[in-house]
């Protein structure tokens, strides 16, 4: 997974305008509440991200800043103006559908000319910029096609160029590569964080694939049933996840249910209704007085072996349950004695030839899980 | 040997034969009926009417007469002595009638079909489309009747034109026999032939991408300029369906200019009646005035099947 973020960027989001806020947002479509209270800032230049489960409310979300949706309740500010009830044609922002919504009765080039020609450009300084914008998306050679002669991946180039030309303030992409196939999606996924650089523009992205959100994001914003779990960078999502939620759909992780036996700044005690007690480091926005908490641990980060190890920590016998070779992982279930089971990830190279009657230890440290809030 | 050979041979040119046979005659076997229907009802009669329009005059009690051009002669050619510019006078009045009335139809079946495609409660849409399309259930015939008994002189209309002007003083809406004029043709071809349109349109917009609509916004539009350049295009096959359609069958149509038409609003259907069951009983004129509205409405048809969304018109 390559990080895109460029240090500049991270570092000085703090200090620069917020593109897009939205404040105490709601949405009800009917009886159905599809985006519930939330709050987000969205800063100038960032490649943002919304990123959840189908019907989590990320496409309202976006849909709500194009304006394409009206929200029931708050505020949306866009480049510092109020623009909750402004219809979408009055809002300087573009969007890349998710159906590229291409208009199949003009060409490539007039499907791109549109915005431009709407704001009722000039024709050469018009005929430069849809130029630029094919350049932009390797699409020159196609110029005079009509939408039905070309493939998803050029289609897709066509519907960036066609948002791009205008040279919004900020680009919404819904799930953009969400149509095309894995090889293409990879090779889109770059060329989307070269535009993102070259422009400068602040991308918001909705997505449902936690890698194409992890990868191209400088922060991302985890939905679920309407609300927003967690914001923040890639690596603090995946590394500090602040809710079990967020644990378990960003990459694979276990979860260990308990109660809370004892607990101080640095450790955590649980102790799960099988018996087992768990050792673990709290998440950072814990609260001090909590009764139950759950203990994610990554599979990556659970030891496996026949001796138990030196070192203090959680450690527990079990054995092999089923293993599946991943290439460069092992994908191991290991049936804990106390009658859980674990997801654990071995490299291949340590060659697992364990039966499943000997027995083994899987272990791990404090520091290597989170207790998180139940 | 080679006997032996060629007799096999022959036997398997035989089978080859056999299935080409089959082959051939099975999709005949399905045509068969519905052609010899066509052959029967709709060729033979349609070369009759040719043969006839070819004899300058034909009359029923005629045996028979020589052939020749002077049909359609009086009816195009201003040198011809029997020229009479009263027919292109009539043919001109019904493209006028059909134009006007095929105008109406879109201007007011566009907006009706545009709301129940895109607008109307999805689980309401297709009842308001049967609801809009019951009027189609009972005959073009009681149909003018009924708009007979909305303008005749004692009709709705004159009464509520009564009732308003006695409802506010000092205004004096004058009452008339709004019957026999060409505003009832134009209202009684509106009337009979704007489901259609809506049905038509109707089908078109359904299909059409709501996604588009929001594009077209997203880069600026407004809602004018989305509805003429994006609405419209994607439509107009499914436009020009309904418009060819509500043209060809207002031009063919003698029901509402004989009920609600006058003398002065006389139209190739009727022209053509009089023809063959009227007073002036001269097949040969009828049939070629008939071949000139074949001609025309085929016309019509080709540029349908060139221009006009062929689905939107199986749909329909």
């Amino acid at each position: 997974m390559s990080q895109t973020v460029s240090p500049a960027i991270s570092q000085s989001a703090d200090r620069r305008v917020a593109d897009v806020e939205l404040c105490q947002v709601s949405k009800s479509f009917g009886e159905d509440t599809a985006v519930n209270t939330i709050d987000l800032t969205i800063q100038e230049g960032e490649f943002f991200s919304i990123l959840g489960p189908s019907g989590c409310g990320k496409t309202t979300t976006l849909r709500l800043i194009a304006g394409f949706e009206q929200p029931t309740t708050g505020k949306i500010i866009i480049q510092g103006q109020e623009m909750s009830r402004t219809p979408a044609h009055r809002r300087s922002v573009n969007t890349v559908f998710q159906s590229y919504a291409l208009f199949n009765h003009m060409t490539v080039k007039d499907n791109i000319a549109f915005g431009l020609r709407i704001k009722g450009m000039g024709r050469s300084p018009m005929q430069q910029r849809v130029a630029d914008a094919l350049r932009l998306v390797k699409m020159e050679a196609f110029s005079n096609r009509y939408p039905a002669q070309l493939s998803g991946g050029q289609k897709q180039r066509v519907a960036l160029a066609r948002a791009l030309v205008n040279r919004p303030a900020v680009m919404l992409l819904d799930e953009p590569l969400g149509a095309l196939d894995l090889k293409l999606r990879k090779e889109m996924q770059v060329e989307l964080s070269n535009l993102h650089q070259q422009l400068g523009i602040t991308f918001v992205m909705v997505t449902h694939d936690q890698e194409e959100a992890l990868s191209l994001s400088d922060r991302i914003a985890v939905m679920n049933d309407g609300n927003i779990e967690q914001i923040g960078s890639p690596k603090e999502i995946y590394d500090h996840p602040t809710t079990p939620f967020v644990a378990d759909f960003i990459g694979d992780t276990n979860l260990l249910k308990g109660v809370v036996a004892f607990a101080d700044h640095h450790l955590l005690k649980i102790q799960t209704p099988e018996g087992t007690t768990v050792l673990a480091q709290p998440s950072a926005n814990m609260p001090a007085d909590l009764k139950t908490a759950v203990v994610s641990v990554r599979p990556e980060k659970i030891h496996l072996s026949q001796e138990p190890p030196p070192d203090e920590g959680n450690c527990y016998s079990g054995y092999v349950k089923h293993v599946m070779y991943l290439g460069t992982h092992l994908h191991c279930v290991v049936q804990l004695q106390t009658g859980e089971c674990l997801t654990v990830m071995q490299p291949s190279r340590t060659g697992l030839s364990w039966a499943s009657t000997t027995p083994i230890y899987a272990s791990w440290l404090p520091t290597d899980c989170l207790a998180l809030a139940a | 040997m080679s006997a032996s050979l060629s007799k096999s041979r022959l036997q398997g040119l035989g089978t080859t034969i056999r299935h080409r046979c089959q082959q051939l005659l099975g999709p005949l076997a399905l045509l068969g009926p519905a052609g010899i229907w066509l052959l029967l009802f709709l060729v033979l009669p349609t070369l009759l009417i040719l043969d006839i329009s070819l004899v300058p005059d034909l009359r029923p009690e005629d045996v028979g007469g020589a052939y020749g051009l002077g049909n359609y002669s009086r009816v195009f050619n201003p040198f011809d002595p029997r020229f009479d510019s009263v027919y292109l006078q009539v043919i001109w009045r019904s493209v006028y009638y059909a134009t006007v009335s095929t105008i109406a139809c879109l201007v007011l079946g566009f907006p009706v079909a545009y709301w129940l495609a895109i607008m109307a409660p999805r689980r309401w849409r297709n009842f308001l489309v049967v609801a809009f399309i019951l009027p189609l259930w009972t005959s073009s015939l009681l149909r003018s009747y009924a708009w007979i008994s909305i303008l005749r002189p004692t009709g709705l209309l004159n009464t509520f034109i009564t009732w308003l002007s006695d409802l506010i003083p000092g205004v004096d809406l004058p009452t008339q026999n709004w019957l026999y004029s060409s505003a009832a043709v134009f209202v009684g071809l509106t009337y009979n032939f704007l489901p259609y349109m809506v049905l038509i349109l109707y089908a078109s917009l359904e299909k059409l991408d709501i996604s588009l609509l929001e594009a077209a916004a997203d880069l600026g539009a407004n809602p004018r300029q989305t509805f003429w350049k994006v609405t419209v295009p994607q439509t107009l096959p499914g436009i020009a369906a309904g418009c060819l359609l509500v043209f060809i069958t207002s031009m063919g149509d003698f029901v509402v200019p004989t009920l609600l038409g006058g003398a002065s609003s006389m139209t190739i259907s009727r022209l053509i009646y009089n023809q063959f069951l009227g007073i002036t009983r001269n097949w040969g004129l009828g049939s070629a005035l008939s071949m000139i509205l074949i001609l025309a409405v085929s016309l019509a048809i080709a540029l349908l099947l060139k221009y006009g969304d062929r689905d939107s018109v199986k749909e329909a």
